[in-house]
């Protein structure tokens, strides 16, 4: 009895031996996925104050459409089910559920919003179902210890507060500093970073004020801002309010030292409408590229972005930056599903999420790559600053990244 | 000292846009009663009709005057075929019209025309207009053309027959039927004049606070507390009751941060703004309901 199950058990381990590569190869699925389909989940703010990003979602799902017409994934078409939360959280939650519950997706990816994913948050890690490349900037999707099924996309607020910190400490002589934060979750992730980044430099900060998302203008803000002599203007502002707050500093004839918050670095939205002129000079954190900015149109990544607006998005603003981020968090997914290779469970396909090393994602700037690791759950990292010349972005400096400040 | 001038001169200027509004608030509200919620949306729109006529290479002056006339048309369009049957049906019925007017305006702006915030020239010479350092050119224009339009609606009002057919319809429908006013003619024309009177506002915003399709959410609310503080029934004085939230609101952040300074201890600020504004609009409306300015309405019953 005991040898013929000594024989059994080096039997199979031998079978394991020879049949290495066909070990390999066995199916393995959970929920979502099969021979022929993988289900992926997302929400969007498709109506509602949001809608403007429901772009992503369009362009998203643009982009499963031409992985389909070229094959699909590893032989499987990819089911991409959208569904509408109007930027909600409660109505996030409902959306959610229904993904998971019934239409029993595969995984949750790239749902937009601070707000709406926090609400979900708890839920994804509990049912333990892949919520990954979230579309927000917030720093608290990379945390795999507590919420080991969430993986961010994006350099965090924090992260980048903090390069723009230590970039202002090393370069700017006696530096006062003014910050303009839009009072909520938002600002106050930049503002914390910020405040990291200085350390024991806070004191440099001599005037720190708000404005909310109802104010019409923040053209009081910035008097004040000017008024505290400042040298250096910190712009922690959707693109409306930054572009307010650039040509209003122009029209009081301050100029400081302006360091201007990622989110709205956007040529289009916000410095044109601020006025070319009013922008020269202005230091931003970049890690996409920017459709509207010229030095791009001759890169061959670009070229294939536009070749496939022009195919699957036609008539879409070809201005429109978010465009660009679904793209590349798409490849992303790709990338992450075609490595998962046929075991298509939950497990593995955050076990290949997390060990990306230096992967290439399209549209990102030269230089920064994507890694990741069970304990490192932000995707891209690192940002280059740039400085505002003419009508475009100049980068400038080396790849920063949190690991450096 | 000086911030204090510019904190209000730069309230003014807000001010002048939340004038601009409440006007059109008042329009609708002297001629139907009711107050419309989707007056800022139906700015908006209009705003862009102004600005795809300048992509089509309009001039700035053609495209406004353009833009007017078509929301004129538009808002007699709108209360002829969607208020017109509701003419009996209670209050929050309409209310929710407004309401759905509101987001079909936002909605069909976002899809026609994208959420991307666009920039929308100034018609005012850069150069010549203005108080250095004070005002910019663009500000102190919008002021100008606040008085302009408030001058011609009160002569409009004063002076015309159809102005006064129009006061005698919002006033005493029956009495004005009998003495052969059309009624129902000049609550349509109430809302033409209305949306006209947005069309002016916004096209006059737009430069400021730049072209999207959200880019009256903020502006409403403020225009509701000017027209409530001057009085929704009197068009003086909500664009007085304008000018006063505009730099009030200003005033608040000035003088908290004075207070900050002084005695080290933060009571107002920047995010108290809108809250004290309302908090007087509320005072204001308790001690004199009808508005600083408004005029006391009676009925019998």
């Amino acid at each position: 009895m005991a040898t013929s199950r000594r024989g059994f058990v080096g039997g199979m381990s031998a079978a394991v031996v020879f049949s290495g590569g066909a070990a390999f190869a066995q199916k393995k699925y959970d929920d979502g996925a099969t021979d022929t389909e993988i289900k992926i989940g997302h929400t969007n703010p498709y109506s509602g104050p949001a809608s403007a990003y429901g772009v992503i979602g369009k362009g998203i799902e643009a982009y499963w459409k031409m992985v389909n017409d070229k094959g699909g994934i590893n032989g499987r078409k990819v089911k991409f089910v959208s569904l509408d939360d109007g930027y909600s959280p409660p109505k996030t939650v409902e959306m959610v559920r229904q993904l998971v519950e019934q239409e029993k997706v595969l995984c949750v990816f790239n749902t937009l919003g601070t707000p709406t994913n926090t609400a979900i948050h708890r839920y994804m890690n509990q049912r333990k179902v892949p919520h990954l490349f979230v579309a927000t900037g917030a720093s608290k999707w990379g945390k795999p210890k507590e919420f080991p099924w969430t993986m961010g996309f994006q350099p965090d607020y924090h992260t980048e507060a903090a390069i723009y910190a230590k970039h202002i400490l090393a370069n700017v002589k006696d530096p006062k500093i003014a910050v303009l934060m839009q009072n909520d979750d938002y600002g106050k992730d930049y503002w914390e970073g910020f405040k990291d980044g200085l350390g024991k430099d806070i004191n440099k900060v001599v005037r720190h004020v708000t404005y909310e998302v109802t104010d019409p203008t923040v053209d009081s803000q910035v008097i004040q801002l000017k008024d505290s002599g400042a040298n250096v203007f910190f712009n922690i502002a959707i693109p409306k309010f930054a572009a307010q707050a650039i040509r209003k500093a122009a029209d009081l004839n301050w100029k400081p030292v302006h360091y201007l918050n990622n989110v709205s670095s956007s040529v289009a939205s916000t410095l044109k409408p601020a006025g070319y002129d009013n922008s020269q000079g202005i230091i931003t954190g970049l890690w996409l590229m920017d459709p509207t900015d010229k030095q791009w149109n001759d890169h061959p990544e670009m070229k294939t972005w536009r070749e496939w607006m022009a195919k699957y998005m036609p008539g879409a603003n070809t201005e429109d930056g978010n465009y660009i981020y679904a793209y590349a968090v798409s490849t992303l997914m790709l990338e992450t599903l075609k490595k998962a290779g046929d075991t298509l469970t939950r497990e593995n396909l955050m076990k290949q999420a997390a060990s990306h090393q230096k992967l290439r994602v399209p549209l990102v700037l030269p230089g920064i790559t994507v890694s990741t690791s069970p304990t490192d759950f932000y995707p891209v990292q690192a940002i280059r600053l740039a400085r505002f010349k003419g009508e475009t972005w100049e980068l400038f400096g080396d790849v920063l990244s949190a690991e450096s400040t | 000292m000086e911030q204090l001038m510019q904190q209000v001169v730069s309230g003014l200027a807000n001010g002048a846009i939340y004038a601009c509004v409440a006007l059109a608030l008042v329009m609708i509200f002297v001629s139907t009663d009711h107050i419309n919620f989707a007056q800022g949306e139906m700015a908006m729109f209009s705003t862009y009709i102004a600005w795809q006529l300048m992509q089509w290479g309009a001039g700035f002056w053609p495209a406004f005057f353009i833009a007017i006339a078509v929301s004129f048309v538009g808002g007699l369009t709108i209360e002829r075929v969607i208020l017109r049957p509701l003419h009996t049906a209670p209050v929050l019925s309409i209310v929710v019209v407004f309401i759905g007017l509101l987001a079909i305006c936002n909605s069909i702006a976002g899809s026609v025309w994208s959420y991307l915030i666009k920039e929308f020239p100034s018609p005012f010479p850069k150069d010549t207009f203005g108080l250095a350092g004070l005002i910019g050119p663009h500000q102190f224009g919008v002021v100008l053309v606040t008085i302009v339009v408030l001058s011609l609606l009160f002569v409009f009002f004063r002076f015309t027959p159809l102005g006064l057919a129009m006061r005698a319809a919002a006033q005493n429908p029956v009495s004005a039927r009998l003495a052969g006013v059309r009624v129902d003619w000049m609550l349509a024309l109430g809302w033409g004049l209305a949306a006209a009177v947005g069309a002016v506002a916004g096209t006059m915003v737009a430069h400021i606070v730049y072209l999207d399709p959200n880019m009256m959410g903020g502006i409403l609310l403020y225009a509701f507390a000017g027209a409530l503080l001057g009085g929704i029934s009197n068009p003086g004085g909500a664009v007085l009751g304008g000018f006063m939230v505009g730099v009030l609101e200003n005033l608040v952040a000035f003088i908290g941060n004075a207070i900050e300074k002084s005695f080290g201890v933060y009571i107002i600020g920047n995010g108290e703004k809108l809250t004290v504004a309302l908090i007087i609009v509320i005072t204001v409306l308790t001690v004199k309901p009808s508005g600083l300015f408004g005029r006391v309405v009676v009925k019998r019953v």
